[in-house]
Protein backbone atom coordinates (compact mmCIF):
# COMPACT_ATOMS: atom_id res chain seq x y z
CA UNK A 1 0.00 0.00 0.00
CA UNK A 2 1.01 3.43 -0.67
CA UNK A 3 1.39 6.20 2.07
CA UNK A 4 -1.63 7.81 0.40
CA UNK A 5 -3.85 4.63 0.21
CA UNK A 6 -2.87 4.06 3.94
CA UNK A 7 -3.57 7.61 4.90
CA UNK A 8 -7.37 7.62 2.85
CA UNK A 9 -7.72 4.43 5.24
CA UNK A 10 -6.58 5.49 8.45
CA UNK A 11 -8.52 9.27 8.09
CA UNK A 12 -11.54 6.70 7.35
CA UNK A 13 -11.42 5.33 10.57
CA UNK A 14 -9.97 8.07 12.74
CA UNK A 15 -11.14 11.53 11.14
CA UNK A 16 -9.71 14.39 12.96
CA UNK A 17 -6.59 11.90 15.02
CA UNK A 18 -4.88 11.82 11.69
CA UNK A 19 -3.44 15.57 11.12
CA UNK A 20 -1.92 15.66 7.50
CA UNK A 21 -0.02 13.34 4.76
CA UNK A 22 3.72 15.14 3.40
CA UNK A 23 3.59 13.17 0.51
CA UNK A 24 6.11 15.02 -1.25
CA UNK A 25 9.41 13.94 0.76
CA UNK A 26 11.97 11.59 -0.06
CA UNK A 27 10.12 9.42 2.38
CA UNK A 28 6.29 10.44 2.92
CA UNK A 29 5.07 10.67 6.33
CA UNK A 30 1.82 10.77 8.09
CA UNK A 31 1.27 13.09 11.36
CA UNK A 32 -1.05 11.67 13.58
CA UNK A 33 -2.60 13.06 17.08
CA UNK A 34 0.02 12.37 19.61
CA UNK A 35 -3.04 11.34 22.40
CA UNK A 36 -4.20 8.47 20.15
CA UNK A 37 -0.89 6.71 18.81
CA UNK A 38 -1.79 3.66 20.96
CA UNK A 39 -5.04 2.88 19.36
CA UNK A 40 -3.90 4.08 15.47
CA UNK A 41 -0.66 1.74 15.76
CA UNK A 42 -2.62 -1.25 16.73
CA UNK A 43 -5.22 -0.75 13.91
CA UNK A 44 -2.23 -0.42 11.77
CA UNK A 45 -0.31 -3.54 13.41
CA UNK A 46 -3.91 -5.70 13.05
CA UNK A 47 -5.55 -4.65 10.24
CA UNK A 48 -5.36 -7.10 7.59
CA UNK A 49 -4.44 -4.55 4.52
CA UNK A 50 -1.63 -3.44 6.50
CA UNK A 51 -0.31 -5.36 9.25
CA UNK A 52 2.61 -3.52 10.01
CA UNK A 53 4.39 -5.87 12.77
CA UNK A 54 7.76 -4.43 12.69
CA UNK A 55 8.64 -1.24 14.52
CA UNK A 56 12.33 -0.82 12.83
CA UNK A 57 12.77 2.67 14.70
CA UNK A 58 11.17 5.18 16.61
CA UNK A 59 13.04 8.55 17.37
CA UNK A 60 12.51 11.63 19.80
CA UNK A 61 13.79 14.69 17.62
CA UNK A 62 13.44 18.29 19.18
CA UNK A 63 12.24 20.48 16.50
CA UNK A 64 13.82 23.61 18.07
CA UNK A 65 10.73 25.30 17.37
CA UNK A 66 8.71 24.50 20.63
CA UNK A 67 7.80 21.34 19.40
CA UNK A 68 8.96 17.82 19.82
CA UNK A 69 8.60 14.74 18.36
CA UNK A 70 8.74 11.04 18.03
CA UNK A 71 8.59 9.34 14.65
CA UNK A 72 7.87 6.27 14.01
CA UNK A 73 9.31 3.97 11.12
CA UNK A 74 7.20 1.15 10.51
CA UNK A 75 7.34 -2.42 8.34
CA UNK A 76 5.38 -5.06 7.21
CA UNK A 77 6.81 -8.32 7.29
CA UNK A 78 3.95 -9.80 5.57
CA UNK A 79 3.29 -7.25 2.72
CA UNK A 80 6.63 -5.86 2.95
CA UNK A 81 5.45 -2.12 2.82
CA UNK A 82 6.81 0.90 4.85
CA UNK A 83 5.37 4.15 6.68
CA UNK A 84 6.37 6.65 8.90
CA UNK A 85 4.46 8.31 11.46
CA UNK A 86 4.97 11.59 13.40
CA UNK A 87 3.20 12.97 16.35
CA UNK A 88 4.35 16.26 17.75
CA UNK A 89 3.66 17.17 21.24
CA UNK A 90 4.89 20.70 23.24
CA UNK A 91 7.95 21.40 25.11
CA UNK A 92 5.66 22.59 27.89
CA UNK A 93 3.35 19.51 27.76
CA UNK A 94 5.62 16.99 26.65
CA UNK A 95 3.21 14.21 26.25
CA UNK A 96 3.05 11.38 24.24
CA UNK A 97 0.85 7.73 24.30
CA UNK A 98 2.83 4.75 24.71
CA UNK A 99 2.65 2.09 21.98
CA UNK A 100 4.94 -0.40 23.65
CA UNK A 101 1.72 -2.44 24.49
CA UNK A 102 1.69 -2.84 20.86
CA UNK A 103 5.05 -3.14 19.88
CA UNK A 104 7.58 -4.72 22.57
CA UNK A 105 10.91 -2.98 20.99
CA UNK A 106 8.86 0.79 21.73
CA UNK A 107 9.20 -0.20 25.20
CA UNK A 108 13.45 0.48 25.36
CA UNK A 109 13.53 3.53 22.13
CA UNK A 110 10.75 5.16 24.21
CA UNK A 111 12.72 5.01 27.46
CA UNK A 112 15.67 6.46 25.32
CA UNK A 113 13.36 9.24 23.59
CA UNK A 114 12.35 10.10 27.36
CA UNK A 115 15.68 10.36 28.60
CA UNK A 116 17.58 12.32 26.04
CA UNK A 117 14.65 14.32 24.79
CA UNK A 118 12.63 14.26 27.78
CA UNK A 119 9.03 12.95 25.88
CA UNK A 120 7.26 11.60 28.37
CA UNK A 121 5.26 8.48 27.05
CA UNK A 122 1.74 8.09 28.75
CA UNK A 123 0.82 4.67 29.98
CA UNK A 124 4.43 3.31 29.63
CA UNK A 125 4.90 0.36 32.13
CA UNK A 126 8.53 1.37 32.89
CA UNK A 127 9.74 4.75 32.14
CA UNK A 128 13.01 4.93 33.46
CA UNK A 129 16.06 6.67 32.05
CA UNK A 130 17.87 4.41 29.80
CA UNK A 131 21.61 5.55 29.01
CA UNK A 132 22.07 8.16 31.60
CA UNK A 133 22.22 7.79 35.37
CA UNK A 134 19.21 7.79 37.16
CA UNK A 135 19.83 10.71 38.92
CA UNK A 136 21.09 13.06 35.58
CA UNK A 137 19.37 16.47 35.48
CA UNK A 138 17.65 17.30 31.62
CA UNK A 139 17.99 15.86 28.51
CA UNK A 140 20.72 15.91 26.66
CA UNK A 141 19.40 16.03 22.87
CA UNK A 142 17.16 19.01 23.55
CA UNK A 143 18.59 21.98 21.65
CA UNK A 144 18.20 24.26 24.72
CA UNK A 145 20.53 22.02 26.80
CA UNK A 146 23.26 23.28 28.81
CA UNK A 147 26.06 21.14 29.64
CA UNK A 148 26.03 21.43 33.69
CA UNK A 149 29.47 22.46 35.69
CA UNK A 150 28.69 20.01 38.51
CA UNK A 151 27.55 16.41 38.37
CA UNK A 152 26.92 15.04 42.04
CA UNK A 153 29.71 18.17 43.43
CA UNK A 154 32.02 16.56 40.76
CA UNK A 155 33.14 19.53 38.35
CA UNK A 156 32.84 18.23 34.85
CA UNK A 157 35.78 19.42 32.91
CA UNK A 158 34.80 20.83 29.71
CA UNK B 1 23.73 -36.61 13.43
CA UNK B 2 23.80 -36.40 17.00
CA UNK B 3 20.11 -36.72 18.42
CA UNK B 4 19.29 -34.85 21.38
CA UNK B 5 16.60 -35.45 24.11
CA UNK B 6 13.74 -32.81 23.77
CA UNK B 7 13.97 -30.76 27.18
CA UNK B 8 11.27 -28.82 28.93
CA UNK B 9 11.76 -25.39 27.44
CA UNK B 10 10.87 -23.94 31.03
CA UNK B 11 11.49 -24.24 34.37
CA UNK B 12 8.88 -22.50 36.25
CA UNK B 13 7.32 -23.55 39.58
CA UNK B 14 5.59 -21.10 42.10
CA UNK B 15 6.72 -20.28 45.72
CA UNK B 16 5.22 -22.87 47.77
CA UNK B 17 4.94 -25.78 45.35
CA UNK B 18 8.20 -27.60 46.64
CA UNK B 19 7.23 -30.72 48.26
CA UNK B 20 9.54 -32.31 51.38
CA UNK B 21 9.71 -36.25 51.20
CA UNK B 22 7.31 -36.02 54.10
CA UNK B 23 4.98 -34.44 52.46
CA UNK B 24 5.27 -31.06 53.78
CA UNK B 25 5.30 -27.69 51.49
CA UNK B 26 8.57 -25.62 51.67
CA UNK B 27 8.80 -22.28 51.29
CA UNK B 28 10.95 -20.52 48.93
CA UNK B 29 12.08 -17.01 48.59
CA UNK B 30 12.61 -14.63 45.98
CA UNK B 31 16.49 -13.72 45.84
CA UNK B 32 18.11 -10.34 43.85
CA UNK B 33 21.69 -11.05 42.25
CA UNK B 34 23.56 -8.93 40.27
CA UNK B 35 26.00 -9.86 36.83
CA UNK B 36 27.90 -7.62 36.25
CA UNK B 37 28.59 -4.74 34.88
CA UNK B 38 32.68 -6.15 35.40
CA UNK B 39 31.27 -9.95 34.59
CA UNK B 40 33.80 -11.50 32.21
CA UNK B 41 30.80 -13.07 30.40
CA UNK B 42 28.47 -10.68 29.69
CA UNK B 43 30.48 -9.57 26.74
CA UNK B 44 31.21 -5.60 28.05
CA UNK B 45 29.92 -3.63 30.63
CA UNK B 46 26.28 -4.80 30.89
CA UNK B 47 24.93 -4.99 34.53
CA UNK B 48 21.79 -7.56 34.54
CA UNK B 49 19.62 -7.62 37.69
CA UNK B 50 18.36 -10.84 38.09
CA UNK B 51 15.78 -11.69 40.44
CA UNK B 52 16.19 -15.81 41.08
CA UNK B 53 13.71 -18.28 42.77
CA UNK B 54 16.33 -21.15 43.06
CA UNK B 55 18.10 -21.52 39.99
CA UNK B 56 14.81 -20.45 38.22
CA UNK B 57 14.93 -16.89 36.74
CA UNK B 58 12.14 -14.94 37.49
CA UNK B 59 12.60 -11.83 35.70
CA UNK B 60 16.16 -9.99 34.61
CA UNK B 61 16.41 -6.49 33.99
CA UNK B 62 19.28 -5.15 32.31
CA UNK B 63 20.89 -2.29 32.88
CA UNK B 64 23.04 -0.72 30.51
CA UNK B 65 24.77 3.16 30.09
CA UNK B 66 28.05 2.29 31.46
CA UNK B 67 29.58 2.58 27.70
CA UNK B 68 27.29 5.80 26.79
CA UNK B 69 29.50 7.98 24.65
CA UNK B 70 27.04 10.63 23.64
CA UNK B 71 27.41 9.50 19.78
CA UNK B 72 24.16 11.65 18.62
CA UNK B 73 25.02 14.71 21.00
CA UNK B 74 28.83 14.61 19.30
CA UNK B 75 27.13 14.22 15.66
CA UNK B 76 25.34 17.03 15.71
CA UNK B 77 28.20 19.37 17.11
CA UNK B 78 30.65 18.38 14.09
CA UNK B 79 31.49 20.82 11.74
CA UNK B 80 30.48 18.42 8.80
CA UNK B 81 28.75 14.87 7.99
CA UNK B 82 32.04 13.53 7.13
CA UNK B 83 33.27 13.70 10.68
CA UNK B 84 30.53 11.47 12.34
CA UNK B 85 31.93 9.05 10.37
CA UNK B 86 34.86 8.13 12.99
CA UNK B 87 32.41 8.02 15.53
CA UNK B 88 30.35 5.70 13.59
CA UNK B 89 33.34 3.16 13.49
CA UNK B 90 33.45 2.85 17.57
CA UNK B 91 29.90 2.27 17.58
CA UNK B 92 29.77 -1.47 16.93
CA UNK B 93 33.40 -1.58 17.31
CA UNK B 94 33.87 -5.35 16.10
CA UNK B 95 32.25 -4.14 12.45
CA UNK B 96 32.97 -0.85 11.78
CA UNK B 97 33.24 -1.18 8.27
CA UNK B 98 29.34 -1.95 8.28
CA UNK B 99 28.62 0.79 10.64
CA UNK B 100 30.37 3.26 8.28
CA UNK B 101 28.53 1.29 5.39
CA UNK B 102 25.10 2.51 6.82
CA UNK B 103 26.07 6.10 7.57
CA UNK B 104 27.35 6.90 3.91
CA UNK B 105 24.33 5.17 2.48
CA UNK B 106 21.94 7.40 4.50
CA UNK B 107 23.85 10.62 4.00
CA UNK B 108 23.84 9.29 0.45
CA UNK B 109 20.59 8.62 0.14
CA UNK B 110 19.81 12.06 1.76
CA UNK B 111 22.25 13.75 -1.08
CA UNK B 112 20.72 11.79 -3.55
CA UNK B 113 24.30 10.82 -5.03
CA UNK B 114 25.21 7.77 -7.25
CA UNK B 115 28.23 6.67 -6.07
CA UNK B 116 30.17 4.23 -8.82
CA UNK B 117 30.13 0.78 -9.05
CA UNK B 118 33.40 0.04 -8.24
CA UNK B 119 33.26 1.60 -4.39
CA UNK B 120 29.96 -0.45 -3.95
CA UNK B 121 31.81 -3.66 -4.92
CA UNK B 122 34.86 -2.65 -2.94
CA UNK B 123 32.36 -1.96 -0.07
CA UNK B 124 30.45 -4.84 -0.29
CA UNK B 125 33.93 -7.05 0.04
CA UNK B 126 34.90 -4.91 2.83
CA UNK B 127 31.77 -5.48 4.14
CA UNK B 128 31.22 -9.17 3.95
CA UNK B 129 34.90 -9.35 5.60
CA UNK B 130 33.95 -7.54 9.00
CA UNK B 131 30.92 -9.84 8.65
CA UNK B 132 32.77 -13.14 8.64
CA UNK B 133 35.05 -11.59 11.21
CA UNK B 134 32.30 -10.02 13.69
CA UNK B 135 30.98 -13.43 13.48
CA UNK B 136 33.87 -15.06 14.42
CA UNK B 137 34.57 -13.12 17.72
CA UNK B 138 30.74 -14.01 17.97
CA UNK B 139 30.80 -18.02 17.95
CA UNK B 140 34.56 -17.38 19.34
CA UNK B 141 32.78 -15.86 22.91
CA UNK B 142 29.68 -18.17 22.19
CA UNK B 143 32.03 -20.85 22.62
CA UNK B 144 33.58 -19.88 25.77
CA UNK B 145 30.11 -19.03 26.76
CA UNK B 146 29.55 -22.64 26.78
CA UNK B 147 32.66 -23.81 28.69
CA UNK B 148 35.20 -24.30 24.99
CA UNK B 149 37.90 -22.19 25.17
CA UNK B 150 39.83 -23.71 22.31
CA UNK B 151 37.62 -22.90 19.63
CA UNK B 152 37.95 -18.97 20.45
CA UNK B 153 41.81 -19.57 19.87
CA UNK B 154 41.03 -20.68 16.18
CA UNK B 155 38.32 -17.60 15.77
CA UNK B 156 41.01 -15.59 16.55
CA UNK B 157 43.69 -17.00 14.03
CA UNK B 158 41.49 -16.48 11.30
CA UNK B 159 40.32 -13.31 12.35
CA UNK B 160 43.72 -11.97 12.28
CA UNK B 161 44.23 -12.42 8.35
CA UNK B 162 40.71 -10.53 7.80
CA UNK B 163 42.46 -7.68 9.91
CA UNK B 164 45.56 -7.96 7.62
CA UNK B 165 44.19 -7.42 4.52
CA UNK B 166 42.18 -4.37 6.00
CA UNK B 167 45.76 -3.13 7.65
CA UNK B 168 46.64 -3.40 3.79
CA UNK B 169 44.36 -1.69 2.62
CA UNK B 170 43.32 1.45 5.23
CA UNK B 171 46.27 1.15 7.56
CA UNK B 172 44.04 0.24 10.54
CA UNK B 173 42.77 -3.04 12.04
CA UNK B 174 40.18 -1.73 14.22
CA UNK B 175 38.84 1.74 13.53
CA UNK B 176 39.47 2.41 9.91
CA UNK B 177 37.00 5.18 9.20
CA UNK B 178 37.55 4.10 5.59
CA UNK B 179 33.81 4.29 3.72
CA UNK B 180 33.06 7.76 2.84
CA UNK B 181 30.23 9.83 1.60
CA UNK B 182 30.21 9.12 -1.91
CA UNK B 183 33.53 7.13 -1.52
CA UNK B 184 36.70 5.16 -0.09
CA UNK B 185 39.34 6.95 1.43
CA UNK B 186 41.92 4.74 -0.72
CA UNK B 187 41.30 2.66 -3.55
CA UNK B 188 42.77 -1.65 -3.14
CA UNK B 189 46.19 -2.02 -2.76
CA UNK B 190 47.20 -3.79 -5.86
CA UNK B 191 47.53 -7.23 -4.49
CA UNK B 192 44.54 -6.67 -2.30
CA UNK B 193 42.25 -9.03 -5.15
CA UNK B 194 44.69 -11.66 -4.85
CA UNK B 195 44.97 -12.14 -1.19
CA UNK B 196 41.67 -11.79 -0.51
CA UNK B 197 40.88 -14.82 -2.99
CA UNK B 198 43.60 -16.43 -1.26
CA UNK B 199 41.86 -15.46 1.92
CA UNK B 200 38.72 -17.36 0.60
CA UNK B 201 40.17 -20.59 -0.62
CA UNK B 202 42.10 -20.55 3.10
CA UNK B 203 38.80 -20.33 5.16
CA UNK B 204 36.43 -22.13 3.48
CA UNK B 205 38.16 -25.57 5.01
CA UNK B 206 38.82 -23.73 8.33
CA UNK B 207 34.77 -23.78 8.45
CA UNK B 208 34.56 -27.31 8.37
CA UNK B 209 37.34 -27.78 11.21
CA UNK B 210 35.33 -25.48 13.12
CA UNK B 211 32.01 -26.59 12.81
CA UNK B 212 33.58 -30.26 13.49
CA UNK B 213 35.45 -28.80 16.74
CA UNK B 214 32.23 -26.94 18.03
CA UNK B 215 29.23 -26.80 16.61
CA UNK B 216 28.28 -30.74 16.27
CA UNK B 217 30.60 -31.49 19.33
CA UNK B 218 28.35 -33.68 21.52
CA UNK B 219 28.76 -31.93 24.58
CA UNK B 220 27.87 -28.32 22.84
CA UNK B 221 25.36 -29.05 21.24
CA UNK B 222 23.46 -30.53 24.64
CA UNK B 223 24.32 -27.48 26.19
CA UNK B 224 23.02 -25.45 23.88
CA UNK B 225 19.55 -27.19 22.22
CA UNK B 226 16.33 -25.81 23.82
CA UNK B 227 18.02 -23.24 25.91
CA UNK B 228 16.85 -19.36 25.17
CA UNK B 229 13.80 -20.40 22.91
CA UNK B 230 12.97 -17.26 20.72
CA UNK B 231 9.34 -17.66 19.25
CA UNK B 232 9.23 -16.37 15.65
CA UNK B 233 5.79 -14.03 17.02
CA UNK B 234 7.89 -12.83 19.76
CA UNK B 235 11.18 -11.83 18.07
CA UNK B 236 9.48 -9.63 15.48
CA UNK B 237 7.19 -8.29 17.86
CA UNK B 238 10.39 -7.39 19.78
CA UNK B 239 11.92 -5.49 16.64
CA UNK B 240 14.69 -8.18 16.25
CA UNK B 241 16.99 -8.81 13.26
CA UNK B 242 20.27 -10.68 12.32
CA UNK B 243 20.78 -13.85 13.01
CA UNK B 244 18.67 -13.46 15.86
CA UNK B 245 15.50 -13.17 14.13
CA UNK B 246 16.87 -15.63 11.49
CA UNK B 247 17.67 -18.20 13.95
CA UNK B 248 14.02 -17.81 15.23
CA UNK B 249 13.04 -19.39 11.17
CA UNK B 250 12.50 -16.58 9.62
CA UNK B 251 13.49 -15.71 6.31
CA UNK B 252 14.56 -12.25 6.58
CA UNK B 253 17.49 -10.20 5.46
CA UNK B 254 17.67 -7.23 4.12
CA UNK B 255 20.64 -7.56 1.92
CA UNK B 256 17.88 -9.76 -0.55
CA UNK B 257 14.47 -8.09 0.98
CA UNK B 258 15.26 -4.51 0.90
CA UNK B 259 18.44 -4.72 -1.10
CA UNK B 260 21.17 -1.56 -0.95
CA UNK B 261 24.33 -1.53 -2.32
CA UNK B 262 24.99 -3.82 -5.20
CA UNK B 263 23.78 -7.14 -3.31
CA UNK B 264 21.16 -7.58 -5.69
CA UNK B 265 23.76 -9.01 -8.16
CA UNK B 266 25.00 -11.46 -6.26
CA UNK B 267 23.93 -15.02 -5.73
CA UNK B 268 23.47 -16.44 -2.13
CA UNK B 269 21.11 -17.78 0.39
CA UNK B 270 19.35 -16.26 3.41
CA UNK B 271 20.51 -19.26 6.28
CA UNK B 272 17.85 -19.41 8.95
CA UNK B 273 17.37 -21.49 12.02
CA UNK B 274 15.11 -24.92 11.57
CA UNK B 275 15.78 -26.33 15.10
CA UNK B 276 17.80 -29.33 14.49
CA UNK B 277 19.09 -29.91 17.81
CA UNK B 278 15.79 -28.57 19.38
CA UNK B 279 13.41 -26.08 19.68
CA UNK B 280 13.77 -23.75 16.23
CA UNK B 281 15.03 -20.42 17.88
CA UNK B 282 17.06 -21.87 20.25
CA UNK B 283 20.76 -20.58 21.00
CA UNK B 284 22.31 -23.52 19.27
CA UNK B 285 20.29 -22.28 16.05
CA UNK B 286 21.80 -19.05 16.54
CA UNK B 287 25.02 -20.30 16.45
CA UNK B 288 24.77 -22.05 13.50
CA UNK B 289 22.62 -19.38 11.72
CA UNK B 290 26.32 -17.58 12.13
CA UNK B 291 28.31 -20.50 11.07
CA UNK B 292 26.11 -21.02 8.03
CA UNK B 293 26.15 -17.10 7.01
CA UNK B 294 29.96 -16.82 7.18
CA UNK B 295 30.68 -19.32 4.22
CA UNK B 296 27.24 -17.27 2.45
CA UNK B 297 29.46 -13.86 3.32
CA UNK B 298 32.73 -15.84 1.39
CA UNK B 299 30.40 -16.71 -1.75
CA UNK B 300 29.59 -13.16 -1.77
CA UNK B 301 33.46 -11.83 -1.56
CA UNK B 302 34.35 -14.41 -4.30
CA UNK B 303 31.47 -13.11 -6.93
CA UNK B 304 32.49 -9.27 -5.82
CA UNK B 305 35.97 -9.96 -6.41
CA UNK B 306 35.73 -11.55 -9.54
CA UNK B 307 33.36 -8.56 -11.13
CA UNK B 308 35.22 -5.91 -9.78
CA UNK B 309 34.97 -3.14 -12.45
CA UNK B 310 37.59 -0.07 -12.63
CA UNK B 311 37.02 3.32 -11.84
CA UNK B 312 38.39 6.38 -9.29
CA UNK B 313 36.71 5.76 -6.19
CA UNK B 314 36.82 9.44 -5.35
CA UNK B 315 35.23 10.73 -8.51
CA UNK B 316 31.77 11.06 -6.42
CA UNK B 317 32.93 12.02 -2.94
CA UNK B 318 30.97 15.69 -2.82
CA UNK B 319 33.28 18.98 -2.43
CA UNK B 320 30.73 20.26 0.25
CA UNK B 321 28.01 17.94 2.01
CA UNK B 322 24.93 20.31 2.77
CA UNK B 323 21.62 17.82 1.88
CA UNK B 324 18.46 19.87 1.56
CA UNK B 325 16.12 20.15 4.22
CA UNK B 326 14.49 16.34 4.84
CA UNK B 327 14.89 13.30 6.40
CA UNK B 328 15.52 9.67 5.54
CA UNK B 329 15.97 6.44 7.38
CA UNK B 330 18.38 4.19 5.82
CA UNK B 331 19.12 0.54 7.21
CA UNK B 332 21.50 -2.21 6.63
CA UNK B 333 22.14 -5.77 7.53
CA UNK B 334 25.47 -5.60 9.57
CA UNK B 335 26.57 -8.76 11.42
CA UNK B 336 23.87 -8.11 14.05
CA UNK B 337 20.75 -7.53 12.61
CA UNK B 338 19.14 -4.08 10.94
CA UNK B 339 21.22 -1.26 11.71
CA UNK B 340 19.49 1.93 10.71
CA UNK B 341 20.65 5.79 10.81
CA UNK B 342 17.72 8.16 11.01
CA UNK B 343 19.51 11.53 9.80
CA UNK B 344 17.26 14.53 10.00
CA UNK B 345 18.84 17.60 7.33
CA UNK B 346 17.89 21.75 8.22
CA UNK B 347 19.75 22.75 4.92
CA UNK B 348 23.36 23.28 7.25
CA UNK B 349 26.85 21.14 7.04
CA UNK B 350 25.97 19.32 10.22
CA UNK B 351 23.16 17.24 10.63
CA UNK B 352 20.35 18.51 12.81
CA UNK B 353 19.79 14.73 14.75
CA UNK B 354 21.24 11.88 13.76
CA UNK B 355 19.46 8.49 15.25
CA UNK B 356 21.23 5.52 15.36
CA UNK B 357 19.04 2.46 15.50
CA UNK B 358 21.14 0.23 16.69
CA UNK B 359 20.45 -3.97 16.62
CA UNK B 360 22.82 -4.68 19.78
CA UNK B 361 20.32 -2.09 21.56
CA UNK B 362 16.73 -3.95 20.29
CA UNK B 363 18.10 -7.65 20.35
CA UNK B 364 19.02 -6.62 23.94
CA UNK B 365 15.85 -5.66 24.81
CA UNK B 366 14.24 -9.04 24.07
CA UNK B 367 16.27 -11.09 26.59
CA UNK B 368 14.35 -10.66 29.73
CA UNK B 369 11.74 -12.16 27.41
CA UNK B 370 13.83 -15.38 26.33
CA UNK B 371 15.19 -15.30 30.41
CA UNK B 372 11.88 -15.78 31.98
CA UNK B 373 11.66 -19.25 33.61
CA UNK B 374 15.50 -20.36 32.41
CA UNK B 375 17.79 -21.42 34.61
CA UNK B 376 20.64 -19.25 36.00
CA UNK B 377 23.55 -20.62 34.47
CA UNK B 378 21.51 -20.47 30.52
CA UNK B 379 21.27 -17.24 31.11
CA UNK B 380 24.93 -16.75 30.33
CA UNK B 381 23.98 -18.63 26.97
CA UNK B 382 21.44 -16.51 26.32
CA UNK B 383 23.06 -13.32 26.17
CA UNK B 384 25.97 -14.73 24.45
CA UNK B 385 23.95 -15.84 21.58
CA UNK B 386 22.09 -13.02 21.16
CA UNK B 387 26.03 -11.21 20.40
CA UNK B 388 26.01 -7.76 21.80
CA UNK B 389 28.89 -5.51 21.38
CA UNK B 390 27.98 -2.72 24.38
CA UNK B 391 29.72 -0.37 22.52
CA UNK B 392 26.46 -0.13 19.97
CA UNK B 393 24.03 -0.86 22.86
CA UNK B 394 25.12 2.48 24.47
CA UNK B 395 26.08 4.03 21.74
Amino acid sequence: MTTEEIFNNLKAKFGEAILEAKLDVLQPWILIAPDRTREICLFMRDEQSMQFDYLMCLSGVDYNDGKLGAVYHLFSMIHKHKIVLKAWCTKENPHIQSVSSVWGTANWHEREAFDLIGILFDEHPDLRRMLLPYDWEGHPLRKDYKVPEFYNGMKVPY
Amino acid sequence: MIETKTLPTSYVTRPGEIKTSSGKTLRTDEMIINMGPQHPSTHGVLRLEIVVDGEIIVDAIPHIGYLHRCFEKHAEHMTNYQQVIPYCDRLDYVASMNNDHAYALAVERLMKIEVPERVEYIRVIMAELQRIASHLIAVGTFGIDAGAFTPFLYAFRDRERILDLFEMTCGARLLYNYIWVGGLSHDLPPSFVEKAKEFCSYFKPKLVEFNNLLTYNEIFVKRCANVGVLPKDVAINYGCSGPMLRGSGVDWDLRRDDPYSVYHKFEWDVVMGKGEMGAVGDTWDRHIVRMKEMEQSVKIIEQALAGIPDGNVQSAIPKRIRPEPGDAYVRTETPRGELGFYIISDGSATPYRVKARSPAFVNLSVVPEIARGAMLADLVLIVGSTDIVLGEVDR
